[in-house]
């Protein structure tokens, strides 16, 4: 309730309505870590107009060539503009993780309700979501590719598929501790139906622990992505990404490591910043897992 | 009723607050917490403070224990004398030297303030060893003759115990046992026996009056209760906004009080002499039980589980229009017939029928048409409401599911909050916006709003101030006036069922031991547990109502 300003405080008092809640105030980290990702995903997006050749044009003449006018961060094996090569290749990467974020939250949502709240479903669910986690997410992922091929969607397909189990028992966990308040109970009582009360009482508990998981699977879709890409079970490499980048330039490692280095910084940046930006959601949405401050 | 009317003129004092002043740190133009209050307790002295829910009682005695939150508040005047030293005065080292030695505390909550990955008799070692040296024998003996002195039972057994194989009463001792192994001068009780049955609290009350005895120590206990007040104080100190607004000799206290304030809440306190049984206006039977049964467990996944009885062979009927009380104990099996009749469980044996439809044998979606019969008001206010939701939500959330219209359903929830006292705008604010009494008459006004013909009651008053209970019970009664529903009032409170109940049932260990008019039951109990009920009300013999002895029955 607003309490009418004491005149000698006024300043005071609209300063205070003005100023964030201090849970809600955020250190230079995550903004930095904002503006970070913001540049890679706008230039990123912006790289067929940008980039200053093609990343698949080859030129003989200019292989393993040092960083110079035509090319500011020189050549690799094929004689292919690295630079070009570096922001194109996060399309893929950009795309697979916040592609992989979206629907594995959303299906593990969907699941986890159902499981958190029908006891018999829950049983069956929670066995095969065992047996998932307990296969190697990189394994899991590297057969699927190799049943499905290697395009981007089954490359997608690989990594959203391990990534569910985990959401699946974060919005389980919730929901079993949510459906034991009073006001769901009396929701039941009032002749709601069981997708209103899962929907309306119980779907909004887990938003906030969902935000913060779906931005580190983001950037553990990113890696993953890059992983696969390296081991040569990614995206085929028509297509370049930071993985499949730096596969190719690990031959020639020791005679030019900028073939490794650009993209890989590029990749450790973006995880980094999502994480970051994580962290800082967390903290903001449920101050109660917030580390102690010293 | 004898009061306790020792003098204190010889005893020495132990702790002599003078003026104590706690403010908020981020608002220090705000009224204060504690507003220069004073106070003494003399060696041996039960010293009571009282007052509702936010009157400064427990900031007054972290005050003094030196525990307040470092961030939030602070004591800006006045002192905390014991023994000649100001404790606001000290650094944090020395008041922890003094604490458990001089002064020690027993919190309300026995589950939570015991470690439960330790077993209790290293616990209370653990008191012995920050304090003093001795050796591991000297320090087994004296923690067995303290666990001794609370009379737990089988000693040997409970000093290798975890918490969680005792029972809230045993909890509530070796919390004792640690806070008096050191002798302190000074025990602070903070609502100790609030969380515990009656029964075990006349024991709890009883074996502090003990020990206090024995050890010549002061105590300051902290209540709410008057009941309690009336059974264990030597001076009252009636507390409200962070002021002390009468002290005096229990005695005086009940017998003349001055102050108004002091008076209002005597006169809240329920009486347990019954209300007589309305007449039954013969409108038939709002809800009838038949053999209800609930048996947990038995049949697990794959393994088959030890079964508990919860509830068994429980019969009732209320006609519309009266009240049935169920009392009992925790774990008697009171919630469980409720949540059985509400079919938030599944009976396992048994009829419900809620304006003549068997409801038990139900499939959950046939069932659902029938659900506005009966609607239930929890005890928790602060959790019976989806935070998320205005109240208006709220309201017509049942409303809506009986196919009414959204706009003519947002327009009665703003009746129902008039009826229930509340203003009509209150229906886009959301529940944290709202006292704990105010929300309880929202989850009133949802129930009300599905026009039911049975009203469940678990525990609704239990977590109220006492005035704001008395509130909320005449509005329960005023609305079954009003739209002669049938109320099943679920309480452990036999002060509580006395006022509001025509017909109780007292349920022992899932079993109904007794059923009869209220008056019968209350004023002539035939069954011995209802016999030991009564017994172990504090205070009953007291009417505080009207500051005078009861007449004997």
């Amino acid at each position: 309730m607003s309490v009418a300003p004491q005149p000698a405080s006024r300043l005071q008092w609209v300063l205070g309505a003005i100023a964030l809640p201090k849970r809600w105030r955020i250190g230079a980290g995550p903004i930095v870590a904002a503006l970070v990702l913001a540049a890679i995903v706008i230039v990123t997006l912006l790289s067929p107009v940008i980039s200053p050749h093609s990343p698949m044009a080859m030129d003989a003449l200019e292989r393993l060539k040092g960083p110079s006018e035509t090319y500011p961060l020189g050549t690799d094996a094929y004689g292919r503009d690295v630079l070009s090569r570096v922001i194109t290749g996060g399309r893929v990467s950009l795309f697979i993780g916040i592609g992989a974020a979206v629907v594995s939250v959303l299906i593990g949502l969907l699941i986890g309700l159902v499981s958190g709240f029908f006891r018999l479903a829950d049983a069956i669910i929670m066995r095969i979501m065992d047996s998932l986690m307990a296969i190697p997410a990189i394994l899991l992922a590297i057969a699927l590719v190799a049943l499905n091929g290697p395009s981007i969607w089954s490359v997608l397909f690989a990594i959203t598929i391990p990534e569910i189990p985990r959401v699946v028992r974060l919005v389980r966990s919730v929901v079993l501790s949510a459906r034991e308040e009073p006001y769901v109970e009396a929701a039941i009582t009032l002749g709601s139906s069981m997708p209103k009360i899962l929907w309306q009482h119980l779907m909004p508990n887990t938003l906030a622990p969902l935000i913060v998981q779906g931005t580190y699977i983001c950037a553990s879709a990113i890696l993953t992505e890059a992983i696969l890409s390296f081991l040569g079970a990614g995206v085929s490499t028509e297509i370049p990404t930071w993985g499949n980048i730096m596969a190719e330039g690990r031959v020639y490692f020791q005679l030019k490591p900028s073939l490794i280095f650009w993209p890989g910084l590029m990749l450790s940046l973006c995880i980094l910043s999502i994480n970051l930006l994580g962290d800082t959601a967390r903290d903001m949405l449920d101050p109660r897992l917030k580390k102690r401050e010293a | 009723m004898a009061f306790k009317n020792r003098s204190f003129d010889d005893a020495s004092t132990v702790l002599d607050i003078r003026d104590l002043t706690v403010r908020l740190l981020d608002r220090p133009e705000a009224a204060p917490i504690l507003d220069r209050i004073s106070l003494s307790i003399r060696s041996g002295e039960t010293a009571c403070l009282v007052g509702e829910s936010g009157s400064g009682k427990s900031v007054t005695s972290l005050a003094v224990m030196g525990l307040l939150p470092k961030e939030a508040l602070a004591a800006t005047g006045g002192t905390i004398d014991m023994e000649g030293q100001n404790l606001l005065k000290l650094g944090a080292q020395k008041m922890r030297e003094l604490r458990a030695s001089r002064i020690s505390m027993i919190f309300q909550e026995p589950m939570t303030a015991l470690n439960p990955v330790m077993r209790v008799g290293d616990q209370i070692e653990e008191v012995l060893d920050t304090h003093a040296k001795f050796s591991a024998q000297e320090k087994k003996r004296r923690v067995i003759d303290i666990m001794n002195q609370v009379h737990l039972p089988d000693v040997e057994r409970i000093y290798r115990s975890y918490p969680h194989q005792l029972s809230g009463g045993q909890r509530q001792r070796i919390m004792i046992a640690m806070a008096i192994i050191l002798e302190p001068q000074l025990l602070i009780a903070d609502e100790p026996t609030t969380a515990l049955d009656v029964t075990t609290q006349k024991q709890i009350l009883s074996l502090i009056a003990e020990l206090q005895e024995k050890h010549g120590t002061a105590v300051l206990f902290i209540t709410h209760d008057m009941g309690v007040v009336a059974e264990i104080a030597d001076t009252v100190h009636v507390m409200h906004h962070g002021e002390i607004v009468e002290q005096a000799p229990v005695g005086e206290l009940l017998r003349t009080p001055r102050k108004d304030y002091t008076k209002r809440l005597l006169k809240a306190v329920p009486s347990l002499v019954p209300q007589p049984a309305r007449p039954d206006e013969k409108r038939g039977e709002a809800l009838v039980v038949e053999g209800l049964e609930k048996i947990y467990g038995g049949q697990g996944f794959l393994v088959k589980r030890e079964s508990t009885l919860a509830a068994t062979n429980v019969s009732f009927s209320i006609p519309r229009g009266r009240t049935l009380g169920i009392v009992g104990e925790s774990g008697s099996g009171k919630s469980t017939v409720a949540r059985c009749i509400l079919r938030l469980i599944d009976p396992t044996e048994g009829e419900v029928r809620v304006a003549n439809t068997e409801i038990a044998r139900l499939s959950r979606r046939a069932l659902r048409p029938h659900r506005r019969h009966i609607q239930i008001v929890f005890q928790d206010p602060f959790r019976s409401l989806n935070p998320r939701w205005t109240i208006g939500e709220s309201l017509i959330e049942g409303p809506l599911n009986t196919g009414e219209d959204r706009t003519k359903a947002m327009k009665r929830a703003q009746e129902l909050l008039s009826l229930v006292g509340l203003p009509e705008d209150a229906v886009s604010r959301y529940p944290h916006q709202f006292s704990g009494g105010q929300r309880q008459r929202i989850a009133i006004a949802r129930a009300i709003a599905m026009e039911p013909d049975v009203l469940v009651a678990d525990e609704a008053v239990s977590a109220l101030d006492v005035s704001v209970q008395a509130q909320v019970l005449k509005l329960l009664a005023d609305l079954q006036k009003k739209l002669g529903i049938a109320l099943l009032f679920i309480t452990h409170d036999l002060r509580v069922a006395a006022q509001i109940c025509d017909e109780v049932i007292v349920m022992q260990h899932g079993r109904v031991v007794e059923h009869d008019t209220a008056a019968n039951v209350l004023s002539n109990p035939q069954h011995a547990y209802t016999r030991a009920l009564i017994e172990a009300a504090p205070g009953r013999n007291w009417d505080f109502a009207n500051f005078c002895e009861l007449p004997a029955a």
